[in-house]
């Protein structure tokens, strides 16, 4: 047993007290760990799921939507920003972590390794796929982390405008043809179990929540969150007339929570090793995306440099004179 | 968005997450923001840009575009000089036993009115 | 569906024509999102894209608006035809590569800044409106944009080739936006549009300054192409709408 510094002591008294952890404080390596971990995945996820959304901004069926489709993506570039800077404090860098993703390394989001087929989608990743972020980001605000609930209060305020723009275009759909309503319902059928996919495996399998949660960086656990989710979403499905793909759905009056069906385990651990419907796309639209822009980012630096040259040459000649 | 994603079992994490390339990117800076004219500016966030331009164009397109701002300072990160949070007890607990700073600390009659 | 096509008021046309140009260039500007060189860069060309789309919606609603009959601004956008889109063929012009986009966007910006400026005095009340928000929007977007020529320009040799490039290249596009047909002069001397012509200098001069500090040479002389305010394109502007149309014209008449 190795004797209990200052530091440590601090740390633990910060833990118990719900006071927040700050970048300059001392912290065991293995909470520096995790949060690195888990803030870059969560970058990561912002980043990545901006493509499923892109795919239909050149195709949005009307003024009002392209616009609200291009500010909403914009604001995810700006959620992962946000993260990035945060996992920044605990000295990592960006561009490290982005190296991580692309040469996978470093993982995000399951959902996101799906399609968007039809406009459909965009409701419904709205709807369920924000939905179930915000259960999750909700939670994350009260972490002990200062840089990261302070991101999650940041991100959650811009995101309540997310999942509602999801839902009324479903309720537009909804409300509308029989074309309409058979995309709407389609699409539900395609997202609905991912969406649950999206709290990760079941609390007896999850190794690390209960370090995370004693270290109070996870305030809930995976299937507390996932639970929540589901008994938030039942009477929203219910409102829009659309059917959950789940025979096994029903609310068990004793625990006054949804009784919901298996989830298929093993197509989530096939998406997270890299084998779903869109993992390669995914990484090779951000890689070929980070390539094409390096030029660029090179250029702004060289540019820098010189103007940083010539005005000390001006302040030189200057001096001379 | 967001979410923690499981680690693939067998995977050593501890490897992931060393850094392998060398940072050759765009320098960081801290944003502060003015909200409205007669309020301080307040530590908004971080971003990353090649120069003091940029630096306080992307200010205003990442943390100001829901009229969060009037005014953006940027700063280089590397040129922040904080305290030591060592030095917290020292720095700033011998504030903590002077009560006759605050007007509380002193009784005046209610019929003396508000002062 | 070419109901639009005799476009008789032409009020109307006139601010169609400018509606179109913020529709396209905002249509190939959002094509950038999630393909930026750096987050930072990704935000804030949505940024652009959004205040182009803004003042297209703005202006074809008002268009709209004088077309009457039940028009609306969606109807304008999303079930006109090539021939009827009345935009200068140089913001259909693909994106290419980063340099591409900044050469666009800078020949427009520096346009815009102009036309906005005299709109903003148009006899038309609601273009002269729409015209002064979309003034402070072109004066930052010229900003950023010269912003990055000059860096671009006079950054690396690999950025210096592509950014001379780039303005080589859609030079040629650039002599339509101070083209004066028949319908400029009318609203010229109704007091509601602007003379044209009179904005090529004041362009030219800003364009130069930027080019100065970039280490780009303005090309010499070039043989212009334009056409596009009387529906004559260049052929990437049909991939363009019917990416853009797809939805309405697949599903005709549906509210979305």
């Amino acid at each position: 047993m190795t004797q209990t510094t200052a530091g440590e002591t601090r740390f633990q008294t910060t833990i118990d007290a719900d006071d927040k952890v700050e970048p300059r404080d001392w912290m065991p390596e293995g909470y520096r760990h995790t949060l690195i971990r888990q803030i870059a995945q969560h970058a990561h996820s912002e980043v990545i799921g901006m493509q499923p959304e892109s795919n239909w901004i050149t195709r949005a069926p009307s003024l009002k939507r392209k616009a609200i489709l291009i500010a909403k993506i914009q604001d995810e570039a700006g959620h992962g920003l946000y993260l990035y800077s945060a996992a920044e404090t605990l000295g990592v860098s960006r561009e490290d972590l982005v190296d991580q993703l692309h040469t996978g390394r470093q993982k995000y989001s399951s959902i996101f390794n799906y399609p968007t087929l039809t406009w459909a989608d965009m409701g419904t990743i709205g709807w369920l796929v924000d939905g179930a972020a915000i259960v999750n980001q909700i939670m994350l605000q009260q972490t002990s982390y200062g840089p990261y609930s302070r991101a999650m209060v940041r991100n959650c305020k811009e995101e309540s405008f997310h999942q509602r723009q999801g839902y009324e275009i479903m309720l537009t759909l909804s409300r509308g043809s029989a074309e309409q309503r058979a995309l709407a319902q389609d699409a539900l059928d395609r997202w609905w179990w991912p969406s649950l996919m999206m709290f990760g495996p079941p609390d007896s399998e999850s190794t690390h929540t209960e370090q995370s949660m004693e270290w109070k960086i996870k305030r809930m656990t995976n299937d507390d969150l996932r639970q929540k989710f589901v008994d938030m979403t039942i009477p929203q499905a219910e409102y829009l007339g659309l059917t959950v793909p789940d025979p096994d759905l029903v609310w068990n009056v004793e625990r006054e929570h949804y009784d919901f069906g298996d989830i298929d385990w093993d197509e989530f651990w096939t998406v997270i090793k890299g084998h779903g419907p869109m993992n390669r796309e995914r990484i090779q639209h951000k890689v070929g995306a980070w390539e094409d822009g390096e030029w660029v980012r090179e250029a702004a630096i060289a540019h820098s440099e010189k103007a940083a040259a010539r005005a000390a040459d001006t302040i030189d000649a200057r001096g001379a004179a | 968005m967001s979410y923690s994603v499981p680690e693939v079992p067998g995977q050593d994490i501890a490897a992931d997450d060393a850094p392998r390339s060398s940072s050759t990117g765009w320098p960081l800076w801290e944003v502060f923001v003015r909200q409205r004219r007669g309020l301080s500016h307040v530590h908004a966030g971080s971003l990353h840009a090649a120069d003091v331009e940029t630096a306080l164009q992307n200010a205003r397109d990442v943390y100001t575009r829901r009229e969060e701002g009037v005014s953006i300072w940027v700063v280089p990160s590397g040129e922040i000089h904080a305290t030591d949070p060592y030095d917290a007890d020292a720095m700033f607990e011998p504030f903590a036993d002077k009560p006759y700073r605050h007007p509380t600390f002193y009784e005046i009659p209610d019929e003396v009115g508000y002062m | 569906m070419t109901g639009f096509a005799t476009m008789t008021d032409p009020a109307a046309a006139y601010v169609l024509r400018h509606g179109d140009d913020n529709l396209v260039l905002a249509q190939r500007l959002s094509e950038w999102v999630s393909l930026g060189p750096e987050l930072e860069e990704d935000i804030a060309l949505a940024n652009v894209a959004l205040d182009h789309l803004g003042v297209a919606t703005h202006l074809l609603g008002h268009a709209s608006q004088l077309v009457g009959g039940g028009t609306t601004d969606d109807d304008l956008a999303f079930q006109r035809t090539e021939r009827e889109f009345t935009n200068v063929v140089l913001v259909e012009q693909p994106n290419g590569d980063f340099a591409h986009t900044m050469a666009r966007q800078l020949f427009m910006d520096a346009y815009q800044r102009l036309l906005w400026e005299a709109l903003a005095v148009s006899e038309d009340a609601i273009l002269a409106g729409i015209a002064a928000k979309a003034h402070k929007e072109s004066l930052y977007h010229f900003r950023h944009t010269s912003g990055w020529v000059v860096r671009l320009g006079d950054g690396t040799d690999e950025s210096h080739t592509r950014m001379q490039a780039a303005v080589d290249n859609l030079w040629r596009y650039t002599g339509e936006l101070f083209e004066m047909d028949d319908l400029d002069r009318q609203m010229v001397e109704s007091g509601v549009g602007v003379d044209l012509g009179a904005l090529s200098g004041p362009w030219l001069h800003a364009i130069a300054a930027v080019a100065a500090d970039a280490m780009i040479a303005l090309p010499d002389e070039v043989t212009q192409r334009g056409g596009g305010r009387r529906g004559f394109h260049t052929e990437h502007l049909g991939h363009l709408l019917s990416e853009m149309q797809w939805m309405q014209r697949t599903y005709p008449g549906l509210e979305w």
